[in-house]
């Protein structure tokens, strides 16, 4: 089999800070890391791979610091990487993403076309879980997201039958190679990189490629050019403007600040007291 | 991977690991160094301060691109008490030389600088590894470490041990002995974020020039410690640290005394509007001298704070730990090039080149320090900080009474304390415990 | 909108260029489409949510409001779902019909919407972001190359009539406002409850355009070989509480959120945490409160321990009284609570829990 993983590199967003002044974002010291939700799908295309034989490649479209990802990415045990980046990249909304990793999906140079590409449910900086539908769309793929479980592959008949979390249950599907899988998040547990894959990441030569190596001669498709959603704004949400009431807390006696409170709740919302009854929900 | 060798293996990626791997690496060995952070630099913590000298001898061009926050030009020491300080400052231009002599880093962007310096070097660094025992043969001779990654152990001729205070593989190998509560402190610290042309104002700095103050007294509570305010570009690094046994017996908590610090009227203002970016603790190793291990054996060397190589009256710690690093790759790679083998005896070449650096010296100097300031924790923690405050107080304020009324009433207070005799030896003992 | 823009520089400016223009062929886009989402034979609420904004900013740009349905002539549900969309204000509606569209797969669902986008070209197209709408408006939104922005927290309309569709940014620590200049339609997804559920206005049934999908089953590639619904037979009902207590880091561990269990119980809530808890195992993730949660619009709101990153905020902001407690003065929380309790969670919910048992059963002799 040829699996094709596409993951990104996210700044860890539970360490961003806003300046308090500038109202600018604080990258420095904020470290990078693999978009937790693409950890999952990396592990079921190496358990595809254990379990059928083949090759998992793992691509990311990013700035040069991204080779980082990828190296992580070999840490776990997948076979290659491919760094995608250009300046002409810079800017890209979904859909110029899901163009040029398409492209380069193309021009991978693998024995044969893969049979499955894997993408995580979604970024946790971009959160749209748009660049893979993007993805099956240009590549004509089955488009299969939130999957929870790969029931079984038939790489001699190209079936796949898939488990698909739904509203309210789970769809079973039945559909052809090649496809894109978008997986779940929780749905299995990364295994630890052995000496091996380790040392194999961390003196791997990972090629970065510009656009033209990934076979894309259309730059009008991709960064800003390609994109047509557009940031006009950003900015911090506004405080309300009327202040809330402060209730502090005195000599750490709770009793009358509980209260005042139980006071404030009834004085703003005078029908809750109807609502408040003691339920037995656990 | 079965049968790949390394001629070292270099547990741990702070200061002493990156100076070691790098020191191995430049000399042509085959070196593998183990991290068990997510990068380098996630797990160390640090005030900072970068003491160039140490670092020149490893890295002569570290300036043209590691990542330095303010060269120092200001140092002040204050003894505290209450509601004061009494200080003495120093400050000089001369600081201001085309070499800075120190700079305060942040940690978590210089260990990855140094990192990377380390791999253009040629070494290995496996990040998210945690090395989990020593591999030994049936003598006890280390041949290698065991990782928490499956697969097998890695082999090397000799494994260098910079794991830090908290490093388990050469207790777990009984190689040294865990350190005891009254041989470690407990530091924390917060980096308060404060716009560069702010901190410029308030401690009288231009562009890049940066302060330092260093503070004791009644800030610990009687446990021996000391605190710490360092200027970064665009945050300040706050702290204090103090002896772990010092603080159970106190019933202390380090934050407790971090905030308390905070909130003390002569600092509470130089960090006033701040944000705070980030929280974090370590331990430091104190013991000094006396505390320090065995160094080397057959196979291993240990350097950097898992060696307890660390300056508590000058809280320089991250220069020993560079230079040991640094000395312990130089006489591996010396011993590898005359076709020894790493054995102790040939490895001792390792402790002598300690014995002459300032490292040993200096440790050798204040090793009655760390039990001076165990012994005198009441006096030179609480009683002294209070009287010196109130001396100088009575000095400088003016209040109708005449002056030699004045100095008599402190001479006073201090015969009341310590009474003459106890004035004396407590200065005798100083001055013994510091040369 | 990923976070490729604005790596480089350290001021967020927009690179946004004016130079940007809709194409000659777009301006004839018109009209506010709203996919109405079909859950196992109900209209799935947040398409109602959806007809509520829809209606709105049609008014704003003096055009229609449209309802699109597609399923299969079989299912009643279709039925209600075009009732539906004239009671919440459409205009009209859009109907594809086929058994081949009984139950959701890309495929069809895909070329249904897109045939009728590229027919009838609309301006604005809105679908709910639950998992079949994101399925399908990523599939829509490549195959009609054109801009879809998600999880919206608010939507309204510029002066020149281009849509302004706003969300949470760098991992939600800021807002951030999008635009689709160049293409149509502008294609928008929004969770579930971020919206307010809008009032029924009218019960007649409007102009109903019917589409054929023009596809055979042959050609459909996935075939659904089954449905297991989810077997917890007690929902949880977190979007739809009148009273949420939830816990965030401030409450320090996980046996702590016992407290706020008893509390929400005490008064009828439900319970839920914000996402640090859930990422920490604390909680599962159906409780998890926020823009990536649920979002909740109770009466009342009380978050204990909760310090109010923009992530967290839009998703509780549409509560009607939020009473917030923190150790920490400054908490972003206190920026958008209506009422502030600078104090430790902790200590105070147990003590709010007995306060309300004892108000609450006043006739019962109990003590604290």
């Amino acid at each position: 089999m040829n699996i094709v993983v596409c993951i990104k590199q996210v700044p860890d967003s539970a360490q961003i800070r806003v300046h308090p002044v500038t109202n600018t974002i604080m990258r420095q010291g904020v470290p990078t890391i693999i978009n937790p939700y693409d950890l999952f799908a990396l592990e079921e295309a190496l358990k595809l791979r254990d379990r059928y034989g083949g090759k998992v490649t793992v691509l990311t479209m990013g700035p040069p610091m991204a080779k980082q990802a990828l190296e992580k990415a070999l840490a776990y045990g997948a076979d290659e990487a491919v760094l995608l980046s250009d300046r002409h990249f810079a800017g890209s909304d979904t859909l110029a993403t899901s163009f040029a990793i398409s492209r380069a999906i193309t021009n991978l140079g693998l024995r044969h076309a893969p049979e499955i590409v894997f993408t995580g449910k979604q970024t946790i900086d971009g959160d749209t879980a748009q660049v893979g539908p993007g993805i099956a769309r240009r590549l004509e793929l089955q488009q299969l997201t939130y999957v929870t479980k790969i029931v079984s592959v038939d790489l001699h008949a190209r079936e796949i039958t898939v488990e698909r979390r739904s509203e309210g249950g789970t769809q079973m599907l039945k559909s052809q190679l090649p496809c894109l899988i978008s997986v779940l998040e929780g749905v299995n547990a990364l295994r630890r990189g052995s000496v091996a894959d380790a040392l194999r990441a961390a003196r791997a030569q990972i090629p970065t490629w510009r656009a033209a190596d990934a076979g894309i001669v259309e730059i009008a498709n991709c960064g800003l050019r390609g994109s047509p959603t557009v940031v006009k704004r950003v900015f911090a949400p506004t405080p309300r403007a009327e202040k809330a009431i402060q209730i502090k807390l005195n000599d750490d006696q709770c009793g009358p600040l509980v209260d005042e409170i139980i006071a404030s709740i009834f004085e703003h919302q005078p029908a809750l007291e109807a609502s408040f009854q003691p339920n037995g929900l656990t | 991977m079965k049968g790949e060798k390394f001629h070292a293996i270099v547990v741990g990626a702070g200061m002493s690991g990156n100076a070691a791997a790098y020191a191995m690496a430049m000399r042509g060995l085959k070196v593998l160094q183990l991290e068990r952070g997510e990068y380098p630099g996630s797990k160390n913590v640090q005030g900072a301060i970068l003491y160039a000298d140490a670092l020149e001898k490893i890295i002569p061009d570290f300036r043209d691109d590691a990542p330095l926050e303010r060269h120092l030009v200001e140092q002040r020491f204050w003894i505290m008490d209450g509601a004061s300080h009494t200080g003495i400052h120093y400050r000089s231009d001369d600081f201001n030389e085309r070499r800075p002599n120190r700079y305060t880093i942040i940690r978590a962007q210089f260990d990855r600088w140094f990192s990377a310096k380390v791999r253009e070097a040629g070494c290995t660094v496996l990040c998210e590894t945690l090395a989990t025992r020593l591999k030994q043969d049936s003598r006890g001779n280390v041949t290698g470490v065991y990782t928490d990654r499956p697969g097998e152990a890695i082999s090397a001729d000799v494994v260098v041990l910079a794991e830090g205070v908290n490093g388990f593989l050469g207790t777990r190998g009984r190689l040294r002995e865990t350190p005891k509560p009254d041989s470690v402190a407990l530091a924390v610290k917060e980096m308060h974020f404060l716009p560069e042309d702010v901190i410029a104002e308030r401690f009288g700095l231009t562009a890049d020039e940066g302060c330092v103050i260093e503070a004791g007294g009644t800030i610990s509570r009687g446990v021996p410690g000391l605190g710490f305010l360092y200027t970064n570009k665009e945050s300040i690094s706050i702290g204090i640290g103090c002896l772990v046994s010092g603080l159970a017996a106190a019933m202390e908590r380090p934050y407790d005394l971090l905030e308390a610090f905070k909130h003390h009227p002569s600092i509470r203002p130089l960090i006033a509007g701040s944000e705070v970016k980030e929280y974090a603790a370590h331990l430091i190793p104190e013991g000094g001298f006396t505390a320090i291990p065995q160094l080397f054996g057959n196979g291993w060397v240990v350097v950097g704070d898992a060696a307890q190589l660390n300056n508590t009256a000058h809280r320089e710690g991250s220069n020993l730990a560079m230079t040991s690093g640094y000395l312990a790759g130089k006489a591996i790679a010396d011993v590898k090039d005359r076709g020894g083998s790493m054995v102790k005896s040939n490895l001792a070449l390792y402790k002598s080149m300690l014995d002459s650096s300032f490292v040993i010296k200096d440790l050798m100097k204040h090793k009655e320090m760390p039990r001076f300031l165990h012994a005198n924790s009441q006096n030179l923690f609480v009683s002294y900080p209070k009287l010196i405050s109130k001396a100088a107080q009575s000095f400088v304020r003016v209040d109708g009474n005449s002056k030699l009324d004045k100095e008599k009433a402190t001479s006073a207070a201090f015969l009341k304390a310590r009474s003459r005799w106890g004035l004396i030896s407590d200065a005798v003992r100083l001055a013994r415990a510091w040369r | 909108m990923e976070a490729h823009q604005a790596e480089s520089q350290s001021p967020i400016v927009s690179r946004a260029s004016a130079k940007k223009e809709l194409p000659r062929h777009f301006r004839d886009n018109r009209h506010v489409w709203v996919f109405i989402e079909l859950e196992r034979g109900q209209v799935h609420p947040v398409s109602i949510e959806l007809l509520g904004e829809g209606r709105k900013l049609a008014d704003k740009l003096g055009v229609q409001l449209a309802g699109v349905v597609i399923g299969t002539a079989e299912d009643l549900g279709v039925r209600s779902a075009i009732a539906e969309a004239f009671a919440y204000g459409a205009d009209l509606a859009y109907l594809v019909e086929s058994p081949l569209l009984s139950d959701y797969r890309n495929e069809p669902f895909t070329k249904a919407l897109s045939d009728l986008v590229i027919l009838h070209k609309p301006e604005i197209l809105l679908l709910g972001a639950t998992s079949l709408g994101r399925d399908l408006a990523g599939s829509v939104a490549t195959t009609l190359e054109t801009g879809l922005t998600a999880d919206c927290t608010e939507l309204d309309v510029d002066a020149d009539g281009s849509l302004a569709a706003t969300r949470p940014t760098f991992g939600g620590s800021l807002l951030c406002t999008i635009y689709t200049l160049n293409s149509r339609p502008q294609m928008a997804t929004v969770r579930p409850r971020v919206m307010a559920t809008p009032k029924r206005v009218t019960h007649a049934i409007g102009p109903i355009i019917r589409h054929d999908l023009m596809m055979i089953e042959e050609e459909i590639v996935t075939k659904v070989l089954g449905f297991l619904p989810d077997e917890r037979s007690e929902k949880i009902n977190l979007a739809y509480a009148d009273i949420v207590v939830a816990g965030g880091l401030g409450i320090g561990t996980a046996e702590n959120l016992e407290r706020v269990m008893v509390l929400a119980r005490t008064i009828g809530g439900e319970f839920g945490c914000s996402r640090p808890l859930v990422q920490k195992g604390w909680m599962e993730v159906d409780r998890q409160i926020g823009q990536t949660g649920q979002t909740i619009r109770p009466k009342l709101y009380l978050a204990a321990g909760i310090s109010g990153a923009v992530q967290h905020r839009v998703g509780v902001e549409g509560a009607d009284l939020i009473v917030a407690i923190n150790t920490d003065s400054n908490a972003p929380i206190f920026d958008f609570a209506h009422v502030a309790v600078v104090a430790d969670a902790v200590a105070l919910l147990p003590a709010l829990t007995a306060a309300f048992t004892r108000r609450l059963a006043p006739h019962t002799n109990r003590c604290k």
